[in-house]
């Protein structure tokens, strides 16, 4: 959609990124910490709990100024971004809901949209009526209605069950394909991780660094059994570096 | 509705019993106040009286509603509005409505304006109050996403805002009116020539306790319908997307 030449790259390097605590200390959350994702590639961000990558995912999507590096957004920078709750607004429908984040989508694209997640007979409920799979799909579609530059995802299958949050990554891995996304995500859950990313960055538990970067064969693909096992082993060898 | 009917036969009873108790002179039966309302009616009257009274509640209100509530929105988004706001505020919350009325009307003279001025800052401190709770307690986490989706200034407003301030607004319209129409009657007492209150200033002069029921039930007549015809409709339509209990 961006015309050639621009630049279409999504840059981060931090310097440090750190919070005054309660206590008056200051409160590291994130380290030296530099990546860069070319267009239309997903990466994924891989740490532990607390490490700061929901810090990272707010600085990258402009909503925390208060550190010390530098950020530039690909193109145009428009962004869409699944947090970890859906984070509807409770008054209005799910229809409602996608076009006031994305006012220029057109119909037929929005209708693509929701048959792809399964949405079309929700589009006229409120965030109340739906399960909590529902509601994500909706904070799916919205992301994506926004045609956005960067799609940023926050740990977007958290607490679903394990078949359900399969069957969503399914139809992520589903939408990138239709239409190639530079993607951010950020998870705790290595699996997920292989299953839609091309690309791996390990960080360290807080203050977050990048570990290594594991680049994945075949994204979006099924993996061979052994194919897993290796990228499994690969990654706990490089985490267990970093704590040795 | 049944309950209420009952609730309602039976306050009847008890004014019926009273009158008898306590003699025509200090409290008259029913059946004489609905008689001095028709008669009060068939002169015009009590149209004519109700229309001005309604008419001050109608514009103090606005004017109160739309003043308080975007003050109090201002306060609660912002801690140095609020600091610097929060002392007038409580002088304003207590000063008796009594003295602001008479000082309206010393200033600026028994007119129309003064009284309703003296109305509208009455009620004024109370909307800022309860909009400013709504203000404070605005959903960070929405916030964020609006800010993500760039969403403009009046669909943030309109579609992110404003719902999440409706309850704290109706609180503030529901307590707001019954305060307002409360005060537009001492304000006409004192220093105009027309509207509820002035009959029942006159009516006082003349201990006329069935005139004086008779002008206070038909204008609560009229509050009920308010209430009933536009304040609930109102509510019901935004909240309509609050899942009902099956």
């Amino acid at each position: 959609m961006s015309p050639a030449g621009v630049r279409n790259r999504l840059d981060v390097a931090i310097k440090q990124k750190s919070y005054r605590a309660a206590s008056g200390g200051k409160l590291h959350v994130l380290g030296e910490l530099a990546l860069s994702l070319d267009s239309g590639k997903v990466a994924a961000l891989v740490g532990p709990s607390g490490c700061g990558k929901t810090t990272l995912l707010r600085i990258v999507a402009g909503l925390d100024h208060d550190f010390e590096g530098s950020v530039t957004l690909p193109a145009h920078g428009m962004l869409g971004m699944v947090f970890q709750e859906p984070r509807l607004l409770p008054w209005r429908t799910v229809e409602q809901n996608v076009r006031l984040a994305a006012p220029h989508a057109r119909d037929d694209e929005l209708q693509v949209l929701f048959a792809t997640l399964g949405l079309a007979t929700h589009r006229d409920h409120y965030p109340g009526e739906l399960s909590l799979g529902l509601a994500r799909r909706v904070a799916l579609a919205r992301a994506f209605a926004v045609k956005p530059d960067l799609l940023l995802l926050d740990e977007p299958f958290v607490s679903l069950d394990n078949l359900l949050a399969a069957r969503l990554r399914e139809e992520l891995a589903e939408l990138v394909k239709q239409r190639p996304l530079t993607t951010l995500l950020v998870t705790h859950n290595v699996e997920e991780a292989i299953d839609l990313a091309d690309r791996l960055y390990l960080l360290s538990a807080s203050p977050a660094r990048v570990l290594a970067d594991v680049p994945i064969a075949m994204p979006r693909t099924p993996h061979k059994p052994e194919e897993l096992a290796r990228l499994r082993e690969e990654i706990a060898r490089q985490i267990n570096c970093a704590y040795l | 509705m049944g309950a209420r009917l009952i609730s309602l036969a039976l306050l009847v009873a008890a004014w019926y019993a009273g009158s008898q108790l306590a003699g025509a002179r200090l409290l008259p039966d029913p059946q004489a106040v609905a008689l001095a309302i028709i008669e009060e009616a068939r002169s015009g009257a009590l149209a004519f009286n109700l229309a001005a009274t309604l008419a001050r509640v109608a514009v103090a209100f606005v004017i109160a509603m739309a003043i308080g509530s975007v003050i109090g929105f201002i306060m609660g988004r912002s801690r140095v509005a609020d600091r610097l706001g929060d002392p007038w505020l409580i002088v304003l919350l207590n000063l008796p409505a009594l003295v602001i009325i008479v000082l309206a009307y010393v200033w600026a003279g028994l007119t129309e304006t003064a009284a309703i001025a003296a109305v509208a800052l009455n009620k004024l401190p109370i909307a800022t109050v309860t909009v400013r709770e709504g203000a404070r307690s605005l959903d960070r986490a929405l916030d964020d996403m609006a800010q993500v989706f760039r969403m403009g200034a009046w669909t943030r407003m309109r579609h992110v805002v404003l719902p999440q301030l409706a309850p704290y607004l109706a609180a503030a319209a529901r307590a707001g009116l019954s305060l307002v129409w409360k005060i537009v009657l001492i304000v006409e007492l004192i220093g105009r020539p027309n509207g509820v209150g002035f009959e029942i200033g006159v009516a006082f002069q003349l201990f006329d306790v069935t005139r004086i029921l008779a002008y206070a039930l038909a204008f609560i007549a009229i509050m009920l319908a308010i209430e009933t015809f536009l304040v609930q409709p109102l509510e019901r339509h935004v909240a309509r997307w609050r899942p009902q209990p099956a």
